[in-house]
C-alpha cells in the first residue's frame, strides 16, 4: 500500500518541525509531515486539534464517514453534530414544542386542536442546521490552518498513516504526535435475521427524509429511550423493547421514573423482551418476531421502522492499530489509555467514545482533547479530571445528573453513611396547563456525617440540563449539603426546589413538596 | 445553686479579632437564648442579698431554676449591660418567667403576692400567643408555621385593603396573588406564544392566525391562585396556626387590634411580634392617577384584556408586566423617567430594554405622566396621557386603553400602629431598620421581608429570614439569614439571571484594575431551527483577579434563566472561581454550558459575536 501513497509532508521545509520541547529524534527517519495528526473530526478530534493548531503546531485531521448500512452519511463534526446531540435535541425540542401547543389554549391561546406534524419539513430545518455545523467547523480548521484530509485512516506504523478517499486514491500522512478520536458507531444485532437488512439506526434516524412512522426501538440505553421519546412527541406510535434494564449505569429509581412518564405520555414499552426476527411483509411493513423471556412465549408486530439502540462500537476496526501496537480492551474493542490518554504507544493517544473507560459525552471528549493539545505543546500539565462529568438525558421528561448514583454511593460508602434528601415537585407552568408532575423529582445524595457532602444530584423535569449545569459546578467545589441548603432559591423555578430540599428518605416523611 | 460549668463557658468566649459589636449581637443572642430556654431564669450575683431572696422564694416554691452569676463569669459586666438594653433595667437579680420579664426582687415578691407568678409558671399565659406575625405573605407564614412547629402558640394577623381600583385577593401576600406566582404563569403564556410561532418552523402544521384570550389565561391563573391561597389556609390549619383575617394595629406594649372587614375590633396578646406587612405599588399623585390607573395589584385579575397599555416606569415589574402583555400580543408603552432596572447591572439591563424594543415594545425615554383623563368609559375604556420631558420644556400626549403603574412600591409600616409602641421606621422611606438578627429597635419586635431597609424584596428571602427568625427565637438556634449573593431572575420576554455584584457595583467594590470580565453572546440550540437571532442571548462573570479570580458577579441573558442560575448561585456559595468553571464539563447541548468555556475577556475588546452560516 504504501508504494502508491504520497507523502503529504514530503518536501515541505516546514513539514520537519520537531516538538521543541523534546528534541529527541522521531522513529521516522526525519519526514514528519506534522507535528499532530489526529484520526476523527468529531468534537474531541476537532478541540485537539483547533487548540495544538492555536499553540502554533502544524496539525491535520483527518475524517470520514463511512455510510451506515441503510447508506447514510454526513458530513465533518462527528457524532455529536450529525447523529447526535443536536439533531437529537432538536427533535427533543420539536416534540416539546408540540406538548406546548397542547398547553397553550389552557393559557388562552386559541389553537386548533389535534395540530398535525410534517416531519419531512423538521427533519430538513434540522438536517439545515447541522449541514451549517458541517460548513463552520469545515472553516473553523481553515482558519486556524489545520490541514483536512477527507479520507479513511489506518496505521501503517507508529508514526505514519495511509488514508484512503472515497475514490480509493491513497494518501501518507506521518506526523509525530497521532490521537485517536474516531468515536464509535452504533451496534447492530449479529443474530437476528432481518437486523441488518431492514433495521436503522441513530445514525439514520436523523437524516430520514420521510416520517419513520410506527417504530420499535430496540434497546433501553439513553439512545433509545430519547428517539422514542421525540417520536412519541411527534405523534408517532412508538415501542420500546427492553431486554432488562432501561438506562443502565444510571441510578434506577430515577430511570424507572424517566419511562414510568414516558408510558405515561404514549410510549409503549415491551419488558423482559428480545427481537428474533425481522422480515419484510408484501405491503412493505416490517413484522418482527420476539420472545418474552420469562415465559419463552414468541410475538409478532407489524412496524414501519426498526430502530436498533442496544450500544455503541469503538470504530478501531479499519485502525488496523496492529500496525502501529496500540492496545485495545479484549472485550469492549476500545483503545487503553493513561490518565494522560497515552496508549500503549507512548506518542499515541486517544481521546473520547474509543477510549477505553471514558464517558461517551461531548464535553468531556472536548475538554480531554484540549488539555491533551495544550499538555502536548508544553503550555500546562493539567489533566482531564472525569470526575463528576454532568449529564442530561433528553428524555420527554428531562433526568439531569452529576455525580454517583444512589446504588454506587451506597456501594462506596454504605447505607449507614449515606443521607438521600429527595423531592416530589410540581413546576409551575404544570399547573394551569393541567399536566400531570408524579414524576418531577430531585434527589440529592450525601455523605451522612456532617457537613454531608454532596456525592450526587438526580434532577427529573423540565429543563433538567440548564438546572444540572451550575449544581455540577458546587459538586466540583466540593460542596455540602449545608451550603446548598444556605443558597436561597430563584422563585418560581424548578431549579429551587434543589435549594429547599429538607426530607430525607431515611425519615420515610412524605416527600411531596406543597405550597411555595 | 450555680449555672452549670458548659453554659459559663459559652458565655466567655468572645471570639478573637471580632468586632465589639458582632461580639455583642453574639451576647445578646445567647442571653436571649437562656431567656426563651429555661423556665425560670434568673440573672444574679453570688453576694447580692436581693438575688439571694428571690433564689430562697423560687426554691421554696420547688421550683428549678437556670442562674448566672455575674459576678463569676469572665464577660459579667457585658452581660449586664446586654440585659440593661433588652430589659431597660440594669440591676440583679433580673428574673424571667417562661420567657417574661419580670423584673427585680421587688416585682417577682409582688407577683408571688398577686398570684401573677404562679399563673406564669403554669404556662404561658401572660400572653394570649407567643407570637403574633403581622401579614400572611410569605416571610410572614414561613416564620408563623416555623414557629408553630416548634411548639409555639402562633397567630397570623393578615388583611388585604383593597387597591383604589377595588381588588383585593386572599391569604399569602404578593408572590401567590399579585406578584412571582400570576407573573411567571403570564410571562409562560407570553412564551408559549413565541413556542407557537416556533413550532411551525419545527413542522407543527397550522395556517390559522393564533389569537389570544385573556380571559381563558386570567380565570385559568386565577384558580390556581385560589388553590394556593386554600392551601395556605389548610397549612395553617395543620401546623395549629391561628388565622385571622383581620388588620392588625398596635394599641399598647405586646397588645394588637384585629379589626376584621365588618369592622368588629378583637385584641389579642404576645410575647413576641413579627412584622411582615409588606408593600404595595405606588401611585404618582397626579391628576387622575388612583382613579383611572392600575397596578400589578389589578393586573393579574384584571376581567378584561388591557388593550393598548401604557406601562409607567422602569423596574423589573414594569418590565416583565410590558413584556408579557407584548408576548400576548398587545400594543405595549414602556414610559421610563430614567434608567431601566435600577440597582441590576446597566449592560445588562440594556439589553433587556432592547430585546423587548426589538420585539415590538415601544419605549419612551425621559418622560414622566403628569395627568391622566378618561375618554371613554369602558372595559376597558380609553385614557389621555399627558407626560413631560425630563431633560426640560417638551410633552407628548398619548391615547391608551390602560395605564399600568410600576413605579415602586411602598412599605406598610405607617398604618399599623408602630408610634404607639415606638418602633422606629425610616421616616423617608416607610422601611423598618432592623439589626442582624431582624429586631426592631423594640426588642420583642422583629421585621421580615421587603419592609426591611436595605434588604432584598424577593419572596426566598423573606422565607429563609422567616425560617431562621423563627428557629433563633424559638428553637434555640443561631443561624442568621445571610443576605449576600442572592440570586434573583427578572422574567422579561429573554430572561435575566444574575447573582452577586452587577458591573457598576464590582468596579465600585473592588476597583476596575483588579478585576477581569469574561462575556460571550451565545445562540441557543433551540432558536437556530426557529430562525431567532443570533446574537442576543449573553453572559457574563466578574472576576476579582486578586482573590484567584473569584466570581464576584454571574450574570445570563437568555432561555430559562432562572433555572440556569440557581445552581451557579450554590457554586458561588461555595467559592465559585474562573479555574471551576474552566475545569466544569459541560452539559450539552444546553444553555447553561456556556459559563464553562468562557474565553474572551472585555478588556480585550475582542469580538463575541457568533458567526452565522
Amino acid at each position: 500500500m504504501g508504494a502508491q501513497c504520497r507523502t503529504a509532508g514530503q518536501g515541505d521545509p516546514a513539514g520537519t518541525l520537531l516538538w521543541q520541547q523534546e528534541g529527541e529524534a522521531p522513529a521516522m527517519e526525519g519526514r514528519q509531515g506534522y507535528d499532530l495528526l489526529v484520526i476523527g473530526g468529531g468534537s474531541g478530534g476537532l478541540a485537539c486539534a483547533k487548540e495544538a493548531a492555536q499553540l502554533g503546531k502544524k496539525v491535520a485531521v483527518v475524517d470520514y464517514v463511512e455510510p451506515s448500512p441503510r447508506g447514510t452519511r454526513w458530513g465533518l463534526g462527528g457524532t455529536c453534530v450529525n447523529v447526535g446531540c443536536i439533531p437529537k435535541k432538536l427533535m427533543h425540542q420539536a416534540a416539546l414544542l408540540g406538548g406546548m401547543i397542547r398547553d397553550a389554549p389552557h393559557y388562552g391561546w386559541e389553537v386548533p386542536p389535534l395540530v398535525p406534524h410534517d416531519w419531512r419539513k423538521m427533519a430538513e430545518a434540522v438536517q439545515n442546521h447541522v449541514k451549517s455545523l458541517n460548513w463552520g467547523h469545515r472553516v473553523q480548521l481553515q482558519d486556524r490552518k489545520v490541514k483536512y484530509f477527507n479520507i479513511k485512516a489506518s496505521f501503517v506504523n507508529e508514526h505514519m498513516v495511509c488514508g484512503v478517499t472515497k475514490d480509493g486514491k491513497e494518501t501518507l500522512l506521518s506526523a509525530e504526535h497521532i490521537v485517536i478520536a474516531t468515536g464509535g458507531r452504533p451496534r447492530y444485532p449479529t443474530h437476528i435475521e432481518g437486523a441488518l437488512e431492514y433495521g436503522i439506526t441513530s445514525d439514520d434516524i436523523f437524516w430520514l427524509k420521510e416520517s419513520p412512522g410506527k417504530t420499535l426501538v430496540v434497546g433501553a440505553s439513553y439512545v433509545a429511550l430519547e428517539c422514542a421519546g421525540f417520536l412519541t412527541g411527534l405523534g408517532l406510535d412508538a415501542t420500546v423493547m427492553v431486554r432488562s434494564i432501561p438506562l443502565r449505569g444510571f441510578d434506577q429509581q430515577m430511570s424507572s421514573l424517566v419511562t414510568e412518564y414516558m408510558a405515561s405520555h404514549g410510549t409503549r414499552f415491551l419488558r423482559g423482551c428480545t427481537p428474533s426476527r425481522v422480515g419484510r411483509l408484501p405491503d412493505g411493513q416490517l413484522q418482527v418476531t420476539w420472545e418474552d423471556l420469562a415465559s419463552g412465549k414468541k410475538d409478532v408486530g407489524t412496524f414501519d421502522t426498526v430502530l436498533w439502540a442496544i450500544g455503541r462500537v469503538p470504530e478501531t476496526r479499519s485502525l488496523h492499530l496492529e500496525n502501529a501496537g496500540v492496545n485495545t480492551h479484549p472485550n469492549s474493542q476500545k483503545i487503553l489509555v493513561d490518565a494522560g490518554e497515552a496508549t500503549s504507544v507512548p506518542h499515541i493517544y486517544a481521546i473520547g467514545d474509543v477510549a477505553e473507560g471514558r464517558p461517551e459525552l461531548t464535553p468531556p471528549a472536548v475538554m480531554a482533547g484540549k488539555l491533551l493539545a495544550r499538555r502536548l505543546c508544553g503550555q500546562s500539565s493539567d489533566l482531564m479530571d472525569y470526575d463528576n462529568v454532568p449529564t442530561t438525558v433528553f428524555t420527554p421528561l428531562e433526568y439531569g445528573c452529576v455525580g454517583l448514583s444512589e446504588e454506587e454511593a451506597v456501594a462506596r460508602h454504605g447505607e449507614e453513611h449515606v443521607e438521600v434528601y429527595h423531592a416530589y415537585y410540581k413546576p409551575l407552568e404544570f399547573t394551569v396547563a393541567e399536566r400531570d408532575a408524579s414524576q418531577c423529582y430531585i434527589k440529592m445524595v450525601c455523605l451522612r456525617e456532617p457537613p454531608q457532602l454532596v456525592l450526587g444530584l438526580h434532577f427529573l423535569g423540565p429543563n433538567a440540563g440548564e438546572v444540572t449545569q451550575g449544581f455540577a459546578l458546587g459538586i466540583k467545589c466540593g460542596a455540602s449539603y449545608a451550603q446548598v441548603m444556605r443558597t436561597l432559591g430563584i422563585h418560581p423555578t424548578c431549579a429551587e426546589e434543589v435549594a429547599k430540599l429538607r426530607i430525607t428518605k431515611r425519615s420515610g416523611l412524605d416527600p411531596t413538596v406543597t405550597g411555595c | 445553686m450555680s449555672s452549670p460549668p458548659g453554659r459559663r463557658a459559652r458565655l466567655s468566649s468572645p471570639g478573637t479579632g471580632r468586632s465589639s459589636s458582632e461580639t455583642r449581637e453574639e451576647l445578646r443572642r445567647r442571653l436571649l437564648g437562656l431567656i426563651e430556654g429555661n423556665r425560670v431564669m434568673i440573672f444574679s450575683k453570688s453576694y447580692c442579698p436581693h438575688s439571694t431572696r428571690v433564689k430562697e422564694l423560687f426554691s421554696s416554691l420547688g421550683v428549678e431554676c437556670h442562674i448566672l452569676e455575674l459576678d463569676q463569669v469572665d464577660d459579667g459586666a457585658s452581660v449586664q449591660e446586654v440585659l440593661s438594653e433588652i430589659t431597660n433595667q440594669r440591676t440583679v437579680p433580673n428574673i424571667f418567667v417562661n420567657k417574661v420579664h419580670m423584673g427585680g426582687c421587688e416585682q417577682t415578691f409582688q407577683a408571688h403576692q398577686s398570684g401573677v407568678l404562679e399563673k406564669l409558671l403554669q404556662g404561658d399565659s401572660a400572653y394570649d400567643y407567643d407570637l403574633i406575625v403581622i401579614g400572611g405573605g410569605s416571610g410572614g407564614l414561613a416564620c408563623a408555621q416555623e414557629a408553630a412547629v416548634l411548639g409555639k402558640k402562633v397567630m397570623v394577623l393578615d388583611f388585604v385593603l383593597p387597591s383604589p381600583q377595588g381588588t383585593s385577593w386572599g391569604l399569602g401576600g404578593t408572590c401567590v396573588n399579585v406578584g412571582c406566582i400570576p407573573k411567571k404563569l403570564m410571562h409562560q403564556a407570553a412564551l408559549l406564544g413565541q413556542a407557537l410561532i416556533d413550532s411551525r418552523k419545527f413542522g407543527w402544521e397550522y395556517n390559522q392566525q393564533v389569537k389570544h384570550n385573556w380571559e381563558t389565561m386570567t380565570e385559568a391563573i386565577q384558580n390556581h391562585i385560589g388553590s394556593l391561597n386554600w392551601g395556605y389556609r389548610l397549612s395553617l390549619r395543620e401546623k395549629a396556626v391561628a388565622y385571622v383575617n383581620s388588620y392588625g394595629e398596635f394599641v399598647e406594649h405586646h397588645k394588637i387590634k384585629a379589626t376584621n372587614r365588618k369592622g368588629q375590633e378583637t385584641c389579642y396578646t404576645a410575647a413576641k411580634f413579627v412584622i411582615a406587612t409588606g408593600e404595595r405599588p405606588r401611585y404618582l399623585g397626579i391628576q387622575g392617577d388612583k382613579e383611572y390607573c392600575i397596578t400589578s395589584d389589578d393586573l393579574f385579575s384584571l376581567p378584561y384584556c388591557p388593550g393598548k397599555t401604557l406601562v409607567v416606569g422602569a423596574s423589573y415589574v414594569a418590565l416583565e408586566c410590558a413584556g408579557f402583555l407584548a408576548g400576548l400580543g398587545l400594543d405595549v408603552t414602556v414610559m421610563v423617567r430614567s434608567i431601566l432596572l435600577r440597582g441590576f447591572d446597566q449592560e445588562m439591563a440594556e439589553k433587556v430594554g432592547s430585546y423587548m424594543e426589538q420585539h415590538g415594545v415601544k419605549f419612551l425615554r425621559k418622560f414622566v405622566p403628569v395627568m391622566i383623563q378618561q375618554l371613554e368609559k369602558g372595559s376597558p375604556g380609553k385614557l389621555r396621557v399627558v407626560a413631560e420631558s425630563t431633560e426640560g420644556p417638551g410633552a407628548v400626549e398619548g391615547v391608551y386603553n390602560t395605564v399600568l403603574l410600576a413605579i415602586g412600591r411602598d412599605s406598610c409600616t405607617r398604618k399599623i400602629g408602630l408610634e404607639k409602641i415606638g418602633v422606629k421606621i425610616n421616616e423617608k422611606s416607610g422601611k423598618i431598620p432592623v439589626n442582624d438578627v431582624e429586631q426592631t429597635n423594640v426588642p420583642y419586635v422583629y421585621a421580615i421581608g421587603d419592609i426591611l431597609e436595605g434588604k432584598l424584596e424577593l419572596t426566598p428571602v423573606a422565607i429563609q429570614a422567616g425560617k431562621l427568625l423563627a428557629r433563633r427565637l424559638f428553637g434555640g438556634r443561631l443561624e442568621k439569614c445571610d443576605y449576600i449573593n442572592v440570586p434573583t431572575t427578572v422574567f422579561t420576554p429573554l430572561e435575566y439571571g444574575c447573582c452577586g455584584l452587577s458591573e457598576e457595583k464590582a468596579i465600585e467594590v473592588h476597583k476596575k484594575e483588579n478585576l477581569e470580565v469574561y462575556h460571550t453572546l451565545f445562540w441557543p440550540l433551540e432558536w437556530t431551527v426557529a430562525g431567532r437571532d443570533n446574537n442576543t442571548c449573553y453572559a457574563k462573570i466578574i472576576c476579582n483577579k486578586f482573590d484567584n479570580e473569584r466570581v464576584v458577579g454571574f450574570h445570563i441573558l437568555g432561555p430559562n434563566a432562572g433555572e440556569v442560575t440557581q445552581g451557579f448561585a450554590a457554586a458561588m456559595k461555595c467559592g465559585l472561581t474562573k479555574q471551576l468553571l474552566d475545569d466544569t464539563i459541560g452539559i450539552h447541548p444546553t444553555c447553561g454550558e456556556v459559563f464553562t468555556t468562557l474565553e474572551i475577556t472585555k478588556a480585550s475588546g475582542l469580538d463575541i459575536t457568533q458567526k452565522g452560516c
